[in-house]
């Protein structure tokens, strides 16, 4: 179940060290011979480590160190990066009409399009949890999107479905809605882009059929003896039952809707356009970081995106309590 | 109460309410069949309109280009395979099955350092007790919601610096240090569901860690390793922001870089050979769908991985 990443991810965030001893539980030295293979598992362990460690301390840690340095310095990656304290910070927020609008409009992709992806993934997925037989096919079909809604060739497709012309400006048309194209559209192309992320519906989709599949059908039965209706049932049954499914995809969406990147590049040839509507914060990020070389101010940004995922996260986890259950939690 | 299946959290749409008056037991078949019939037609309706860019892009292959902005239907009026021979011909001198054969070597040496180093990794966290292993565990999840933009500023300098750019390594070399924590957070819950009488048995027929671990644990974790190689295969084929970072010269392009080199170039005019580029490069990954869908359907409810 996917709650078992939930309850890793509660437990690391708790600082709590999580049950890896398995049975045994952890080794006490009573016997004079266990010291020494006490210390021989701790080699053999960074052993097998080895390759990840390498990678957390070099790829991971290292870089998030260096590029918190960066955030508060001039740095084009051909002179020394020269230290200005928080002036990148300070541009950011009080010099640069790019970087608010491309927040502006990354935010409302994040909490418009998130709670509409998971809406669609949990209607479609109590949908399917109706039948079981036949419904396996349904299920890959809208599973495919999620495998390849990211990649460069559906967002050139997405941008020809929705050009002028294109098969949805047709549709429209025929019921009188006779908009044009959406991509060069300065209202419409936000739309655009957050239909894109619905269209990926199917892997929170998955995760919830997965934990609807869970819930004992005695649950229903009982609500529908005591008379709930097919709202209360959700109510009362689905929901705090799905809850921790609930709060693991909303977890794992909202990150990763913050790091859209290909489509928006690709569907605006790069330039984040029109008017600068798909310059989404990672679209930004890359412009001022590889096409400009301002790799300091990048590396800012980089940072501000980290601290406000952060922030969801934590308010997310704090939130949990009140809403979140777990199995075999009384609360 | 008209409700007295045990149909879970049913729609509302779904409930009819049917005129005539049949013994109550006729009346629940009768209903049952009808809401099977709704529920089904509902359904396909939404796969159709799911799955409608897919195939609007297969049709599309065999527009000529002039028919692009000129017939709004689905069906071309004059269907040709002429795009498939252009667009064999390649881009900037450098042939189609380069691409191809650059995603592949790419795709294939990431799935490789990916099972390597996460089926180690997984191994150390599940397995073996060592000091700090709460901590680095604790950290390799928070590497799960790491925004990973917050490091390719300091990877891209240190790479430059290796002089790297415009090779593999950059994309190659992490998927052997196992930076991809989903996957060893995949592996790990695997092994930990084995039980341990089997490593028990193994200690006291006097085999240590390593004979443990490939002789017992690597055949048991084979689906999760499954799951993992088709995964990675697949995120690495569709990856853009990697190649186009580090990847410059047009004949050392994977798919996705060389892709916006068609759409860049011919937006307006052969917008026939961008699309049959584009079904092309999805081909791979739709029939790898299709052959290991139950793989992956199944490793992502289990396991809760992203798209």
């Amino acid at each position: 179940m996917s709650t078992t990443l939930t309850k890793a991810i509660v437990t690391a965030d708790q600082e709590k060290r999580p049950r890896l001893l398995g049975r045994r539980g952890p080794d006490t030295p009573t016997r004079p011979g266990l010291r020494v293979r006490n210390r021989r598992e701790t080699a053999t362990g960074y052993t097998f480590l080895l390759p990840w460690m390498i990678g957390f301390l070099g790829l991971t840690l290292g870089p998030m160190i260096y590029s918190l340095y960066l955030a508060f310095t001039r740095y084009n990656l051909f002179t020394e990066p020269r230290w200005i304290g928080l002036d990148n910070f300070v541009r950011m927020f009080t010099e640069d009409p790019q970087y608010i609008q491309s927040v502006q409009i990354t935010l409302v992709y994040v909490l418009v399009g998130t709670p509409i992806k998971l809406a669609a993934a949990l209607g479609v997925a109590m949908l399917l949890n109706y039948r079981d037989r036949g419904s396996t096919f349904f299920r890959s079909s809208f599973y495919a999107p999620s495998l390849i809604g990211a990649s460069v060739s559906v967002a050139i497709v997405w941008r020809a479905m929705f050009s002028t012309d294109g098969p949805v400006d047709n549709t429209l048309s025929f019921f009188g809605l006779d908009i044009g194209g959406w991509v060069g559209n300065v209202a419409l192309v936000l739309p655009m882009m957050i239909l894109l992320a619905v269209w990926q519906f199917g892997a929170p989709m998955v995760i919830f059929l997965a934990g609807l599949k869970q819930v004992p059908r005695e649950l229903y039965e009982a609500a529908e003896v005591d008379g709930a209706g097919p709202i209360r049932k959700f109510r009362s049954v689905t929901f705090p039952m799905l809850s921790s499914v609930i709060f693991f995809n909303l977890l794992l969406e909202l990150i990763n809707a913050f790091q859209v990147f290909a489509s928006a590049y690709i569907i605006s040839n790069g330039s984040g356009g029109p008017a600068g509507m798909t310059n989404f914060y990672t679209v930004y990020l890359y412009k001022r970081g590889f096409a400009d070389l301002q790799m300091g101010y990048a590396a800012a940004m980089a940072w501000v995106l980290v601290i406000v995922v952060a922030i969801i996260a934590a308010i997310l986890f704090k939130t949990q309590k009140s809403w979140v259950h777990y199995a075999g939690d009384n609360r | 109460m008209t409700t007295s299946t045990s149909e879970i959290a049913r729609p509302e749409f779904l409930e009819i309410e049917l005129d005539q008056q049949p013994a109550p037991e006729r009346r629940r078949i009768k209903r049952k069949t009808i809401n099977t019939i709704i529920w089904f037609v509902v359904l396909a309706a939404l796969t159709a309109i799911v799955l409608y860019p897919l195939i609007w892009l297969f049709v599309a292959t065999f527009k000529p280009s002039s028919e692009f902005g000129q017939n709004p239907g689905l069906i071309p009026d004059n269907p040709t395979i002429d795009n498939y021979f252009k667009v064999l011909e390649g881009i900037a001198g450098v042939p189609l099955w380069r691409f191809f054969a650059n995603s592949t070597f790419i795709a294939v040496m990431a799935v490789i350092g990916t099972l390597f180093s996460s089926a180690l990794a997984a191994y150390a966290f599940a397995r073996v007790q060592f000091k700090g292993v709460g901590i680095l565990f604790a950290a390799m999840i928070g590497t799960l919601l790491l925004p990973f933009h917050v490091v390719i500023i300091p990877q891209y300098i240190m790479f430059q610096k290796l002089d790297m750019v415009d090779t593999y390594w950059p994309l190659i070399l992490p998927k052997f240090l196992a930076t991809e924590a989903f996957f060893v957070f995949l592996i790990v819950q695997f092994i930990r569901n084995i039980p341990r009488d089997m490593d028990e048995a193994a200690r006291i027929d006097g085999a240590g860690h390593w004979r443990t671990f490939f002789s017992i644990i690597l055949p048991l974790i084979k689906p999760a390793l499954i799951t993992s190689a088709i995964f990675t295969f697949i995120w690495t084929w569709n990856d853009f922001l990697g190649p186009l970072l580090y990847v410059n010269s047009p004949e050392q392009y994977p798919l996705p870089v060389a892709l916006r080199l068609y759409n860049d170039q011919t937006s307006t005019s052969d917008y026939g050979a961008t699309v049959a580029v584009s079904f092309l490069a999805l081909l791979p990954i739709l029939i790898f769908f299709i052959v290991f869908q139950r793989f992956l359907v199944d490793g992502v409810a289990t396991q809760g991985l992203k798209g």
